[in-house]
């Protein structure tokens, strides 16, 4: 079966429903949502209710940073991420924040899988995963929890990566081709951040998600183009800071 | 693993005699079990000899195979059919290809019956096969006698892909091959020291392969030690003229020219060496092909000290590395044909190669065989082929041809689409330049003119060129 992996929406609806199209036109059955629902975005009430829609037909879902702070946000800002945390907050209905409330910080997909944010090492502390070493860490904290599991999805770095141990032990990491299937045999372990759907940040405007196939054990990350001047719109008129829409117009 | 009887059933194959039995894997002749069902082919089975049990990091090369071998395509590898699963019963099932390997051929041929025009055939299939594998973004890697099969048609096959690399896959290999596993009579520098994924070090495999074709002999033997491998790092070979003077110096110049310890030095692309073994006369001679006798000591010592700096690098993607440095093709009118044409013509290749540093342009022309006469010296074809010959040379006198080689050929057909096409398709031709009203197309409104097929027709880019506005308007005045 065909698992569309979505990570970091960031409120971005424009972005997600096309993430959504395109992989369903894929050959999608499943959908896996990695975190960061919202924040950043102008239109979070509207992902909120798609992400409930289809956790209602089995998706499976885990917590991000951003949707524990839109439950509860700062009192007083430290940065610029923290910013919109009491927007959002504002924007959702109770059953929305009780929907976000109830995510949990891990979940299994299948046997072989875990879903993890950041990295699943402590993930309520969020940690990167940045390098093969994070990756190291992440995989290892999988492994402890079973040792079924031979791949860990996650988000939060906002890249497209494939970690992956070498027949030696040692971690490697992997730049995907978009559009490029590519195997991972289930006798090895992999961890793969599936990008980011709604705010990419390497100078590429387009949507990142990755598609998992369980049968044919392959990956496949994905580049989406949507219409991301309309997204950018909407988060000047729902009168957020410019910043945020800004960075999605140069993919920053 | 011990051999399987015949008649054996794995996952629906029934295994047949066993066909060779290598070092690392058993290759048997299967069939589907199911009576009546057939691929329409013949199909081998590879069994590593290695099984699960002796853990699964130790089949790490028929890992590699069964993903690469999967994904490839076209007449140059074997078809892929099937494979089992590697933890539990690893196999491959592939088209099982009929002919002969370059090692038999080495094997059943003695030295002084291999003539240069036999090589450079065996060398340009090998060539095509293995442009045709960077393409799809892989590197074999691996290439030696005993991994070219020949068919019967005189194209060539590649077998063997444990040790291949492909673009958009991770490596499974990479920190392992730091230690250089491979062949070590075939393996190019660069491999030597680690880096995996450059098509050049295809071309390097290949020039070991058309010398030991050459001369009988291997340029760096087979060293058995880490020290006797990095020796090609700064080493030119014996000139393959002082192992036997009749080896033509054009077929010299292009084993040294793959033999390069650089891989800048050597084709930029394997159509670029499947080029010059199809053209030997117009192989642009150097000293590399008049040489016949080893380069000095002390040009050695030289070399072995800047070696020593040589390190692990990443290279480009093959296929962007190959189209960098195309072979951008001509196709000059002859008939009916204005100086504003061929002024235009002219122009727009010194655009295409300008912005190419490295390309070659092969420029062509397509002459009718009726046009030549058997019983008229005037018109007889060498006399005609000479003449046309030189008009090419005239017409691309006027370019600036700095480091690009160049090549001249006159094509005798009566279809001109179908010649430039096939010229094109035969020749990994990356961009094809034609003049948009040339080859008497003017009286031809409605029926499919010459560059019309040739841009439907062509598996490369065409560019069509118009014929330049000043000379129109000074016909107008």
């Amino acid at each position: 079966m065909k698992i569309a992996l979505l990570s970091d929406i960031h409120a971005n609806r424009q972005a997600f429903a096309t993430c959504l199209q395109h992989a369903r036109a894929h050959g999608a059955e499943q959908f896996a949502l990695l975190g960061d629902l919202v924040g950043y975005g102008g239109e979070p009430a509207a992902v909120v209710e798609q992400a409930m829609a289809l956790a209602a037909q089995g998706a499976q879902l885990v917590l991000g940073n951003h949707d524990a702070m839109a439950l509860a946000p700062p009192p007083a800002p430290r940065d610029r991420s923290e910013l919109g945390a009491q927007w959002t907050h504002d924007q959702l209905s109770p059953a929305q924040r009780a929907f976000l409330g109830a995510l949990p910080l891990t979940a299994r997909l299948g046997a072989s899988a875990l879903l993890a944010h950041a990295s699943a090492d402590t993930p309520a502390q969020w940690r990167y995963v940045e390098d093969s070493g994070a990756a190291e860490r992440s995989m290892d904290a999988a492994r402890q929890l079973d040792p079924a599991i031979r791949y860990v999805f996650s988000g939060h770095v906002h890249e497209q990566v494939l970690y992956f141990l070498t027949p030696t032990g040692k971690l490697m990491r992997f730049a995907p081709e978009p559009g490029v299937p590519i195997p991972v045999p289930q006798h090895r372990q992999w961890l793969a951040i599936a990008g980011s759907v709604g705010q990419p940040r390497d100078g590429d405007a387009r949507a990142m998600y990755a598609v998992f196939d369980d049968a044919a054990a392959t990956i496949t990350f994905h580049r989406v183009p949507y219409d991301h001047l309309a997204t950018a719109a909407a988060i000047r008129a729902a009168g957020l800071p410019a910043f945020y829409a800004e960075r999605l117009e140069k993919g920053l | 693993m011990k051999l399987l009887a015949p008649g054996t059933e794995i996952d629906g194959f029934r295994v047949g005699e066993c066909i060779h039995a290598g070092g690392m894997a058993h290759i048997y002749a299967v069939e589907y079990a199911q009576a009546g069902r057939s691929p329409g082919f013949a199909m081998a089975m590879k069994i590593p000899r290695m099984t699960a049990g002796d853990g699964a990091e130790n089949i790490v090369g028929f890992e590699v195979e069964q993903q690469i071998l999967s994904v490839l395509s076209g007449p140059h590898v074997p078809r892929f059919v099937a494979a089992g699963d590697l933890m539990r019963l690893p196999y491959l099932v592939m088209e099982y290809v009929p002919g002969e390997t370059l090692q038999d051929w080495l094997d059943k041929t003695p030295l002084p019956e291999r003539s240069a025009e036999q090589i450079a055939a065996l060398g340009a299939a090998t060539a095509h096969a293995a442009h045709s594998l960077h393409q799809q973004n892989v590197c074999h890697l691996d290439l030696k006698p005993a991994n070219v099969l020949v068919r019967a048609d005189g194209s060539a096959v590649l077998l063997d892909f444990g040790l291949s690399c492909h673009a958009h896959y991770p490596d499974l290999l990479a920190e392992e091959m730091r230690k250089a596993v491979g062949s070590p009579a075939w393996i190019a520098p660069e491999q030597v020291v680690g880096v995996r994924g450059d098509p050049r070090s295809d071309i390097f495999a290949i020039g070991v392969m058309l010398y030991e074709m050459a001369t009988g002999e291997l340029p760096f033997g087979a060293p058995t030690t880490a020290g006797g491998l990095r020796q090609r790092l700064w080493m030119t070979p014996v000139p393959p003229r002082k192992h036997r003077a009749d080896v033509p110096p054009w077929l010299q110049e292009i084993i040294l020219r793959c033999l390069e310890p650089g891989a800048a030095e050597r084709y930029p692309s394997a159509a670029h060496l499947a080029f010059d073994l199809g053209n030997p006369g117009q192989v642009l001679l150097t000293e590399r092909g008049a040489r016949t006798e080893g380069t000095p000591i002390g040009t050695h010592l030289r070399r072995w000290v800047r070696a020593a700096g040589m390190h692990y690098e990443p290279s480009p993607l093959p296929a962007h590395q190959i189209e960098d440095t195309p072979i951008v093709m001509v196709a000059v009118p002859h008939d009916d044909v204005t100086d504003a044409t061929l002024y235009s013509l002219r122009q727009a290749v010194a655009r295409s190669l300008g912005i190419r540093p490295g390309a070659r342009l092969a420029c062509v022309t397509v002459v009718s065989p009726s046009a030549s006469s058997a019983s008229d010296s005037e018109r007889s074809e060498t006399t005609l082929q000479r003449q046309h010959m030189a008009r090419l040379r005239q017409w691309a006198q006027g370019i600036d041809l700095a480091g690009h080689p160049v090549s001249y050929h006159v094509l005798e057909a009566g279809d001109v689409a179908q010649a430039l096409v096939r010229y094109a398709a035969g020749n990994h031709v990356s961009m094809m330049i034609l003049g948009a009203a040339t080859h008497g197309l003017q009286t031809q409104r409605f029926i499919a003119t010459v560059p019309m097929r040739v841009a439907r027709d062509a598996p490369c880019t065409v560019i069509l060129v118009k014929q330049a506005l000043p000379f129109a308007q000074l016909d107008r005045g």
